[in-house]
């Protein structure tokens, strides 16, 4: 098996770099954090590795509106190098400010019928008007990608103040969904879509985490890195589990990465 | 990448004339339903009785001025300030806005940041400007927020939401538009005085003990007379005056909050005889009276403690203990943990968001300054603030509502913490209405530190560096301000005390030391520590407390023209760190910064000869010796006396139904929920988090959170709290002993160990110039030294905050005597000390939680262990000792399933809490105990069946031990009342009744 190398993205204000990198890591991959500066001063870095990841965290204090601004850097100064590095059929996966920073950026969901150059969808402020912090289910779907086998259920934490998913109009709501971006929606225990807490935000059509039309761009509001351990889950003390849900998804990606 | 210059941080004075015009780009969400924040301000409105106003609309407002062409404006617009989604912007120039004069219909309300404030938003736009390849070289960004409200009844009315809700006179201006009331928007942005260089002296040499009291007062330097006459001798003999930097210098340094001069003063103490227990040296005066002298009260008393333990052997464990910015314990072989609480109370009674943010990042930068830099990794809170249904109308003047002060503070230290990436795990409310002029907010951090970075000391010929944010006007006299009491003018006074934070400057600060620290070839800096209270003054005046140092003060970064030299030495702008940085190094560190995008300036050397010299354009401004600066300070004496006052023996309820009684105590705000804080902090960020505060499948409240400072290892740390000031009236003795008590429960209950647990004390005092006072306070730290002693327990760090009083305006004393005891029209915090805790886990697979199980659904029991002694005055601290260590070993076996500190509201209250937490019934049994009878200490203990004959076994040497009940499977709380009656209750109406209280 070929080494992964994955660059995960910090800028100002990152701070869930360490454990997504740990998270990598677990699954085998080889890992390095790069910030901004040092990529836009040295784009073709980017295509020495498989996976792009943006994590979570506050860049730039989410000032103006959560990922507003890295998105904005990312159009100015790394379109060209982005754009080549999906066309090769790498993978780029954005967790929490990284998927504000991906939908911002246009990146996401891509979906056909949708103006690709504009976005048509966006996160904004939770329906509570406030950070929370909870563990949630998720139920996998959408058209098949490269980091998740669909109808699985899993459990990880959300933390988050801007996480609901807001389109542009119905009709646009409808045709990302029809057209399986989808990729993780909010659901109870057993499954089923419901209002608040299960889904935590009142995201539009129940939706976590949407993929992009060649089902390699990822980006997803709950933490996958944060489900890693057993002991990570809040009642683990009454559970058998050897593993976390999270893993899952880093699993799947290097496989998927794997066979580039 | 263009050639990024820094942005200037947070600015909102203009720094030049700008010509072009100032642009107002107001945006709106596009659909009520997006409006989440108007929402949440038109609940507020409601709340405060004006159920008629029927909608509100927010918006933000950016305000850009400079030379930028119009098509670049509407760039600017379309591409980064609007979200084309949900929202919509109109843009503006102020030339041309006509504000006409809304309709009867609503009022408008905005509100600007004041010059001169932190506007952080601000300065991000104008850097992503130039990322857009927008020439912003003379763009000038500032930030407000507009409301337009409907169906407002009146003018008064729209002030009076204005002035509750929506601004805060220290740090904004309001803009109100309504009701004939049309307040003209500024035309351009703020603009900063300019002020020439002109160096002053202060003619101090003359002065007389009046004279040198008013100057003290009016100068804002809160010395007491005696050290002002030291202060006049010195500069006697040095034949000059001191310039005015000089005289603030020493100041600072010689402030409460710097140097502790209560605590550590020489102490005579006549009282009431301390416990029998206690093995402190006392001179019988009469029967009921003792005297005892101390000559350092902090030294020989929690200092002391921890030598014996160290000394003694029982603790080998501690690293650093309260020399550095933190004390540090062994984590393994390779890591220590700092840990450290501060309290940032004055700035948060005036400006709860900014000071409440401020006070997490203050001591976040305590543990990043602590050895050579240690990594946050888990922070608590703890807050003290009057009752929210405090009426509105008998707030004194000078007082934010408890409602609106918990909000903002919970806000704050949200704000900061969540961006820092560090995770909240662990805190506490208390409800008090002797808080209401006085909150009190404790932060707390802890680091994880290589044990190689503990030690640290500059050399001479080091560079002085400063990183972080700029230098600006903002928290002049923090230190001061804060070892003073407050009063009804205090928010006018002292409003430039205050400061909002800036979480992200501080995170890239923290990972450019993280980078230099742990550089390949060694660490690139000597020391470092944080600008904390006193700025650049007590950050190099410490460093340099030996060596003595050389600073150029015009070389520190500005975020804004016009400030003096003595106004940048003082300053306490946030988000600065002070690094030490041999010149060999200067080059590779500088790197590190510019690739973080951090700004790094040398300031200076560090001397040889102990004189700290201060320049500012080429002439010395201040020269003063360090051994004068550390030492002069004339060693304080006090008197204390205590005797009990006479204490409400509390109104004994009538015996009413004990499910009635038990609702009531869930819902009582001290135990209720805090779930609207918890849930607002991010308490999964790196990972680490193993007992959450909210638990089990019910979410009940967990006694103490678990983490795990490296993901790849089985290693954690239980932090928890102990704080019982509910027991001062009693004995500020006892009190402490209980909240040493308390938090080493509450680590035990986790799974945590007492033999490895470590404590930091943070007294909140009243103005201990009154002996009865200063009596509490020594009692208080010989039973902080006495437990720790008994239990094993050292402390490590501490802090203290003084003078937590507030003077009331005279017309609003006599409206409040009647609900709050007053003390010569003062509202006195009750003595409050904060015990907080970390214990070290050698495998976080044995950790355990609160929530009752039900394995197998076989019935398993609850048992009560607890002290024999109910009151704390009985308490024997051997016994106590070896009952928590005797649980902590139980527990330790795997044999126990769930446990519950049970000290507080009584063991029923508890019994419940783990009952909807597991969501699990239980069949109660009363016991001779009364369910609600106060506790000494407490647990109760659900334990699998093997193990109930070790668990009783307990019982003894001062332990009992009662079987209270058995778990069902009906998901109801059943027992039989003394006459034999079956009495029930849901699970579910349990739950409610806890969570409803303080479900904002």
């Amino acid at each position: 098996m070929s080494t992964v190398k994955v660059l995960i993205l910090r800028t100002a204000g990152t701070n869930c770099d360490e454990e997504t990198a740990y998270a990598w890591e677990l699954a085998g991959a080889e890992t390095r954090r790069v910030h901004i500066r040092e990529l836009t001063e040295r784009p073709a870095l980017l295509a020495e590795y498989s996976i792009l990841t943006i994590p979570g965290g506050f860049s730039y204090g989410d000032d103006i509106s959560a990922g507003r601004i890295l998105a904005v850097q990312l159009i100015h100064y790394l379109s060209d190098a982005l754009r080549e590095f999906v066309e090769a059929g790498k993978l780029v996966l954005g967790i929490c400010n990284g998927f504000q920073v991906l939908i911002k950026a246009g990146l996401l969901p891509r979906a056909r019928g949708t103006n690709g150059t504009r976005a048509c969808m966006t996160l904004t402020q939770n329906d509570s008007a406030r950070f929370e912090d909870r563990w949630i289910h998720l139920r996998s779907g959408g058209r098949a990608n490269a980091f998740l086998p669909p109808d699985r259920i899993l459990t990880m934490p959300i933390a988050h103040g801007e996480g609901k998913l807001v389109a542009a109009d119905r009709a646009t709501l409808d045709r990302v969904i029809a057209g399986g971006h989808a990729a993780l929606t909010y659901c109870d225990a057993q499954g089923h879509p419901g209002g608040y807490p299960v889904n935590p935000n009142g995201s539009e059509g129940h939706i976590a985490g949407l993929i992009d039309d060649t089902g390699r761009i990822l980006g997803l509001m709950p933490h996958p890195e944060r489900h890693i351990h057993a002991t990570q889950h809040p009642q683990w003390t009454r559970r058998k589990a050897d593993l976390g849900d999270g893993r899952l998804l880093f699993e799947t990606a290097m496989q998927s990465a794997q066979s580039l | 990448m263009a050639d990024r210059t820094l942005p200037k941080k947070g600015l909102t004075f203009m720094s030049t004339t700008s010509t072009g015009p100032l642009w107002r780009i107001r945006i709106h969400p596009k659909r009520h339903e997006l409006d989440a924040h108007a929402a949440a301000v038109l609940h507020d409105i409601h709340e405060l009785g004006l159920s008629h106003v029927s909608r509100v609309v927010s918006g933000r407002l950016f305000l850009i001025q400079g030379d930028i062409a119009e098509p670049d404006i509407n760039r600017v617009a379309d591409e980064l300030l609007v979200d084309p989604i949900t929202e919509v912007g109109h843009i503006t120039p102020v030339s041309q806005y006509t504000d006409e004069p809304p309709s009867q219909q609503h009022a408008i309300i905005e509100v600007h940041l004041k010059g001169g404030v932190m506007d952080p938003v601000a300065a991000s736009t104008l850097s992503a400007i130039r990322d857009m390849g927008i020439d912003a070289e003379t763009l000038e960004a500032a930030t407000a927020r507009i409301y337009e409200l409907h169906d407002v009844a009146a003018q008064e009315e729209l002030e009076f939401i204005a002035r509750r809700l929506l601004y805060n006179d220290c740090i904004e201006e309001v803009y109100l538009s309504g009701f004939g009331r049309h307040d003209p928007l500024p035309n351009q942005l703020p603009v900063a005085p300019e002020r020439p260089f002109e160096l002053r002296s202060v003619a101090i040499r003359d002065l007389d003990d009046n004279a040198l009291t008013k100057l003290s007062r009016e100068g804002h330097l809160f010395l007491s007379t005696e050290e002002m006459r030291v202060i006049r001798d010195h500069y006697r003999d040095l034949q000059r005056d001191p310039t005015d930097l000089e005289l603030e210098t020493l100041a600072q340094t010689w402030s409460e909050h710097c140097v502790h001069k209560t605590l550590k003063s020489a102490v005579r103490y006549r009282g009431v005889p301390f416990p029998a227990c206690s093995p402190i040296t006392q001179n019988k005066v009469d029967p009921e009276t003792v005297e005892v002298q101390y000559d350092n009260l902090l030294k020989e008393t929690i200092a002391q403690a921890t030598h014996e333990l160290i000394e003694s052997g029982r603790v080998d464990w501690c690293l650093s203990v309260f020399e550095d910015n933190a004390g540090v314990i062994v984590l393994d072989e390779q890591y220590g943990l700092a840990f450290k609480v501060e309290t940032h109370n004055h700035p948060s009674a005036i400006e709860p968001y900014g000071g409440a943010a401020t006070g997490i990042g203050g001591v976040i930068r305590d543990v990043m300054g602590c050895g050579l830099g240690a990594k946050p990794i888990a922070n608590t809170d703890v807050f003290c603030v009057g009752r929210p249904d405090f009426p509105m109308d008998l707030l004194p003047k000078g007082v934010l509502h408890p409602r609106r002060i918990l909000k903002g503070i919970v806000a704050g230290v949200r704000d900061y913490g969540n961006r820092m990436g560090i995770p909240t795990l662990n805190g506490a409310v208390q409800f008090d209405n002797r808080y209401l002029g006085n909150p009190l907010v404790f932060c707390g951090c802890l680091g994880l530190i290589p044990r190689r970075c503990i030690e640290k000391a500059p050399r001479t010929g080091d560079l002085i560096v400063v990183i972080g944010g700029r230098t600006g006007r903002d928290g002049i006299h923090g230190a001061t301000f804060s070892s003073a009491e407050l009063t009804d003018t205090h928010a006018d006074e002292f409003s430039h005390a205050v400061q909002i934070g800036n979480a992200i400057t501080e995170k890239q600060a923290l990972d450019v030391m993280m980078r230099a620290r742990d550089y390949p070839d060694g660490c690139l800096y000597t020391a470092t520590t944080d600008c904390g209270a006193g700025g650049l003054s007590s950050a190099i005046g410490e460093m340099g407390a030996k060596l003595g140092a050389t600073v150029d003060l015009d070389k520190v970064p500005l975020k804004y023209a016009g400030l003096r030299y003595d106004e940048i030495w003082i300053s306490e702008a946030q988000e600065r760190m002070v690094l030490s940085v041999p010149p060999g190094n200067l080059d590779i560190f500088q790197k590190i910064c510019q690739a973080e995008n951090i700004e790094a300036t040398v300031l200076g050397t560090f001397r040889d000869d102990g004189r700290l010299v201060l320049r500012y354009q080429g002439q010395t401004v201040g020269e003063i010796n360090t051994t004068f600066l550390h030492d002069g300070i004339p060693r304080t004496r006090k008197e204390a006396v205590w005797q009990p006052s006479a204490v409400s023996a509390g109104t004994q309820e009538a015996s009413e139904n004990p499910v009635e009684r038990l609702l009531g105590k869930l819902a009582e705000l001290n135990t209720a929920s805090k779930e609207w804080i918890i849930r607002q902090y991010d308490h999964e960020v790196q990972g680490g988090s193993v007992i959450k505060p909210l638990i089990g499948p019910g979410q009940g409240p967990s006694d103490g959170a678990v983490i795990r400072p490296h993901l790849d290892k089985p290693a954690g740390v239980a932090l928890a709290n102990g704080l019982c000031s509910d027991q001062a009236e009693q004995d500020p003795y006892w009190m402490a002993v209980a909240g040493i008590d308390e938090a080493v429960r509450n680590i035990v209950c986790v799974g945590g160990n007492p033999d490895r647990t470590a404590i930091l004390d943070n007294f909140c005092w009243g103005n201990c110039e009154d002996p009865q006072t200063m009596g509490g306070l020594v009692r208080s730290c010989q039973g902080c030294h006495d437990a720790a002693l008994a239990y094993g327990t050292p402390f490590i760090s501490g802090k203290d905050s003084l003078n937590n009083e507030f003077a009331l305006d005279p017309a609003d004393s006599q409206r409040l005597a009647e609900r709050i005891r007053l003390y010569n029209n003062r509202i006195r915090i009750p003595e409050t000390l904060l015990i907080s805790a970390i214990s070290v886990i050698d495998e976080v697979s044995r950790c355990i939680t609160m929530d009752a199980k039900r394995p197998n659904a076989d019935p398993t029991s609850f048992y009560l262990v607890t002290l024999q002694a109910e009151r704390w005055q009985d308490v024997n601290l051997v016994e106590a000792a070896a009952l928590h260590r005797s649980v902590a070993q139980l527990i330790h076996t795997g044999h126990v399933l769930a446990a519950h500190d049970a000290g507080h509201d009584g063991w029923l209250t508890a019994l419940a809490e783990m009952a909807f937490a597991g969501c699990c019934g239980i069949d109660v049994a009363l016991v001779e105990r009364g369910p609600f009878a106060p506790l000494t200490s407490a647990y109760i203990l659900q334990v699998t069946k093997p193990a109930e004959s070790a668990l009783t076994s307990l019982a003894g040497n001062g332990v009992v031990v009662y079987r209270i009940g058995v778990s069902t499977s009906n998901m109801k709380l059943t027992m039989k009342d003394d006459d034999g009656n079956s009495l029930e209750i849901g699970i579910g109406e349990l739950d409610k009744a806890w969570r409803s209280s303080l479900a904002w």
